[in-house]
């Protein structure tokens, strides 16, 4: 165990949870720089590994040193400081050069700097110390363009990380079912056996479990090594209703209908022949090798009543589960919200257009439905004046890569977020995006081929998804402290503490590794 | 029901490597020789599969390779890197984008929606069409499942003028003339690109695939050569300004022709009329400042088709240089609606028309159908590096192909545009294609949503010091 811990609030009391430092699963981390030794100019003299602080350097045995730990190196601004092992090198052994397959991964929403700060904040727990940007990608819109304004002098500066809670409620309809509570205000979005691995599925799970959240199991079936943790499961209802029974239904506490995905808004799933193994089709009461189609819509819901219809049923099947409904963004949205709400819905979950973790057409992730910051403030004020929002727990997702993606989207109206894509980062997804093709996943995260599979083991993953978990609860308890703010539900609509750079023209900053009270971080 | 529209897909693979996004540099000094080298295990047997290619002279692993990066962080001494293909870096510009270009080259190649996993990757909003969000439907209205071919969804429109109203007599006989209507069953014309070489090969793959696809392919009248005339019935002959002779026996065996606009166009075409009676005109215009008042003229003085043109980059002319082909769509749609006349006439758009979702969009805007340039050239392997317009060779021999190869690539990217345009029409709910005309309700404008949820959120009061917040 390591020194570093959060407080949670959980149902049974506080919890203080650390991170478990766990490294990269392939021999050599991607990294922003590189350090080069030259072995035929170094005498193994240990300079470089004696001035590192950042252990970039280490023995590996008697008059062995290992290959330089590259990614944990300060790079260019390590210049001016007096540990510079290149100018230390009494040999002249070691360069440091920009890695150049840092130029060769990552996109616009998921900078290589993103990619690199969250498998950072998965192996360790922690914010980089490097010049890694791990806040905002580079989409030049929406979370990207909006920044959070820190008062210079902190309102109570004398706040602590554990007086801060980060819990989020679900069961706001007073109707006597029971109430779910989290510890922290997101939780995993569906992923279905076939398009992830079990391994994959029981490591978010584990996670879950841990953080006192929930996970959902997408379309896919109820795997039974999910049982155990019947508690943390959400459980799908989608509209090719695979692997739904009455049973699966019994064991959750809270049944999600998937009227919509971000990834495809309109469109039906579709799972490749490939991707259909025996263990996948059993689990789906399916033929093996033949492709899945989920249609679209649900041929059985045209309106609020039918959707209230619906909604009953799950309702009927299981007396103490909560029902989330989870919509796209249409422009409409704020209408389908109130539907929902009044078709007796406990959680209004929007998924907006550019996220998702499955395969889709390019054409529906680019273009159809509007993305989710749009929808949040829009749903948000509708469920105001409706006179609703205290009545239903609203939740984004659809491009949550961040902590600061998960404050500034409560701060423009959700209660908390479904995470998916920012998992898979954890569990080292390069987003190569060829998680559809053939045996799925060449690192073994989205995949159901055994020998692929095996790339990932559960305990690896389970910690990964952990630390970034505890990562991100640093961070947003570090956002909340900053602003003064005691609770995460105080957060909620608070757009007054955002600025949006296309309306805002001064200097803004709101790096957390400056001026922070480091503790819980090194 | 009509007919199903089907577009025959066939794979045909390109004759020159797809340049790759990413190299994969691998030094062989200091190789340890494992046993079991990463290059074995690569998922994909990039490196087992890999040649050299004796057209292209390069390595073919950069067109293998997917980027999983499992050899870069799996080689004990480090000796693998991937890096940027500077040869993908340089292809296309900044509206005609690498991306845009190798995703054209794959539809081509199989005919196929490009799919992947992990979600959007680009940037959040863009200028032109990338500010336009379509709509889907979801509970209280139905949508269309028209992909998986489960419901009928058309994507049929017309070409030519339609009466606005039908006259009898007492007998109960039509009192007015009917006027020719031809009706094609994807919203796309093919018209000739502004570069490239070997032209008249190029002009027999665009009228072959034009007959297959059952539309038009409009090229210059000089170029109609005999060896066309067997598809004239998919031709659209241009002629410039004063090039019209009505005794050109082309006249008698095509159905549309094309004319650009110029000063006397009504009077030249009555005369044609008077000869032709049957023949339809499309009037091409280039999106100057003054085309939505041009359009309006012309659509009142009967004007059958009207063909708005851009420049590549989808931008209008002179006046209108800045102004988007969106905007100028939507411009000469709105004036169309208030003078009504709308319905009356047949609105085309073309110029920077590079993917599916621009055909839908352009529709939305208020045209009926898009004509496409450049991407016909891109389905025959073009990596617009220009060298043509310098007079230099082309590197991927574009005169080279085969046309029934080429007609068949260029039929492939179509088919997976028409799937594309019905997964869209699919999602909002729409049974055909002609009613996403114009229709603005079915998209989410950045601008507006901008207007509407964010400036009041951030956009400091008017007379405020800018935000009486602290910065840092």
């Amino acid at each position: 165990m390591s020194l570093l811990a959060e407080k949670i609030y959980t149902d049974e009391g506080p919890v203080a949870i650390g991170p478990e430092t766990t490294g990269c699963r392939f021999k050599n981390p991607l990294s922003k720089y590189r350090v080069i030794r030259n072995e035929k100019k170094c005498t193994k003299c240990g300079r470089c590994v004696e001035v590192c602080p950042y252990e970039v350097h280490s023995w590996g045995g008697q008059n062995i040193l290992r290959r330089p730990l590259s990614y944990r190196c300060l790079g260019f601004k390590c210049q001016q400081e007096s540990f510079y092992c290149i100018d230390q090198c009494p040999e002249n052994a070691l360069r440091l050069v920009q890695n150049p397959n840092y130029r060769s991964f990552g996109d616009k929403r998921w900078t290589a700097d993103l990619l690199l700060s969250t498998w950072w904040m998965a192996e360790f727990g922690t914010l980089p110390y490097t010049d890694l940007e791990y806040r905002i990608g580079d989409s030049g819109g929406g979370f990207d363009q909006m920044r959070f304004i820190f008062p210079r002098e902190f309102k109570d500066s004398k706040l602590s990380h554990d007086e801060i809670s980060l819990d989020l409620v679900l069961n706001r309809r007073a109707d006597g079912r029971p109430q779910v509570k989290l510890a922290v205000p997101w939780y995993g979005g569906g992923m279905s056996f076939g398009s992830i691995s079990l391994h994959t599925m029981l490591a978010r799970t584990q996670a879950a479990v841990k953080w006192h959240t929930l996970t959902c199991t997408g379309e896919g079936g109820y795997p039974e090594a999910l049982m155990p943790y019947d508690d943390h499961i959400i459980t799908q209802v989608a509209t090719g209703l695979f692997g739904v029974r009455e049973d699966t239904i019994q064991r959750v506490r809270v049944v999600e209908f998937k009227y919509a995905q971000g990834a495809k808004p309109g469109l039906g799933g579709h799972l490749l022949g490939d991707k259909v193994t025996p263990a996948v089709a059993r689990m789906r009461e399916a033929v093996a090798g033949s492709a899945l189609f989920s249609p679209f819509p649900f041929h059985s819901v045209y309106s609020v009543e039918d959707h209230k219809k619906h909604v009953d049923w799950i309702k009927e099947v299981n007396p103490r589960c909560l029902v989330s409904v989870k919509v796209s963004t249409p422009t409409d949205v704020d209408m389908v919200a109130v539907g929902s709400y009044d078709a007796g819905a406990h959680i209004i979950h929007l998924d907006g257009s550019y996220g998702g973790t499955g395969a889709a057409p390019d054409i529906a992730k680019k273009n159809i439905a509007m993305p989710i910051e749009y929808a949040i403030p829009k749903v948000h004020q509708f469920l105001r004046q409706e006179g609703i929002r205290d009545r239903v727990t609203l939740i984004a997702s659809g491009g949550i890569r961040t902590a600061f993606d998960v404050a500034k989207a409560i701060a423009l109206g959700a209660d908390g977020v479904v995470i998916g894509t920012a998992e898979m980062v954890a569990l080292e997804c390069t987003r190569c995006y060829n998680c559809e093709s053939g045996r799925g996943c060449p690192r073994g995260i989205a995949t159901t081929d055994p020998e692929m599979t095996q790339l990932m083991q559960v305990e690896w993953g389970f910690n990964r998804i952990s630390n970034m978990y505890y990562a991100w609860v640093w961070q947003l308890k570090e956002i909340l402290r900053r602003l003064g703010l005691k609770s995460i539900r105080e957060l909620v609509g608070r757009t007054d503490l955002l600025v949006h750079l296309d309306y805002y023209d001064r200097p803004v900053e709101d790096d957390l590794r400056r001026g922070a009270t480091l503790k819980g971080q090194q | 029901m009509p007919k199903k529209y089907h577009i025959p897909v066939r794979q045909v693979p390109p004759r020159f490597k797809a340049v790759g996004k990413g190299t994969v540099l691998d030094w062989g000094e200091g190789c340890l020789r494992c046993t079991r080298c990463v290059k074995e295990t690569c998922p994909y047997e990039a490196f087992r599969n890999r040649t050299f290619d004796d057209r292209s002279l390069t390595d073919t692993i950069d067109s293998l390779c997917k980027n999983c990066f499992r050899c870069v962080q799996g080689c004990p001494r480090e000796l693998i890197t991937k890096a940027m293909n500077p040869e993908y870096n340089l292809l296309g510009d900044s509206y005609w984008t690498k991306e845009i270009i190798t995703t054209t080259w794959y539809q081509a190649e199989t005919g196929r929606i490009p799919v992947s996993g992990a979600g959007y990757g680009g940037p959040f909003k863009g200028p032109g069409f990338d500010s336009i969000w379509t709509d889907m439907s979801e509970i209280v209205r139905p949508t269309r499942d028209g992909i998986h071919g489960r419901e009928y969804i058309s994507t049929t429109v017309d070409l030519g003028r339609k009466p606005l109203f039908l006259a009898f007599n007492a007998a109960g006989e039509l009192t007015m003339p009917v006027f020719p209507l031809v009706e094609i069953p994807l919203p796309v014309l093919l018209t000739e690109p502004d570069i490239g070489v070997n032209k008249s090969k190029v002009r027999l793959i665009m009228a072959q695939a034009a007959q297959i696809l059952e539309t038009f392919a409009i090229i210059p009248r000089e170029g109609l050569t005999s060896a066309l005339l067997p598809l004239a019935q998919h031709l659209m002959p241009q002629y410039s300004p004063g090039s019209l002779n009505l005794d050109d026996p082309v006249l008698g065996s095509v159905r549309i022709i094309e004319l650009w606009d110029h000063a006397n166009i009504t009077a030249d075409i009555d005369r044609l009329k008077g000869r032709w009676p049957n023949l339809l005109v499309s009037i091409a215009l280039p999106a100057t400042g003054q085309a939505t008042e041009r359009c309006e003229a012309l659509a009142g003085a009967g004007a059958e088709i009207l063909h708005l043109k851009a420049d590549n980059h989808a931008q209008g002319f002179a006046e209108a240089r800045d102004k988007h082909l969106k905007d100028l769509i939507r411009e000469v749609h709105l004036r169309l609606v208030k003078a009504v006349l709308r319905d009356a006439v047949t609105l085309v758009a073309s110029g920077g028309i590079a993917m599916a979702e621009h055909v839908a969009k352009a529709i939305l805007c208020g045209v009926d159908c898009v004509a496409v340039d450049l991407p016909i050239l891109l389905a025959l392997e073009c990596r617009l590096c220009s060298h043509c317009q310098e007079g230099d060779d082309c590197p991927v021999d574009l005169g080279g192909i085969h046309e029934r190869r080429g007609s068949q690539r260029l039929v492939n990217l179509m088919g997976a545009w028409n799937n594309q345009l019905l997964e869209v029409l699919g999602a909002m709910g729409l049974r055909e294609v002609r009613r996403l005309r114009g229709e603005v309700g079915r998209a989410m404008f950045a601008e507006d949503l901008e207007r509407e949820i964010f400036a009041p959120l951030f956009k400091a009061p008017p007379g405020s010091e800018t935000l009486e917040r602290d910065p840092n």
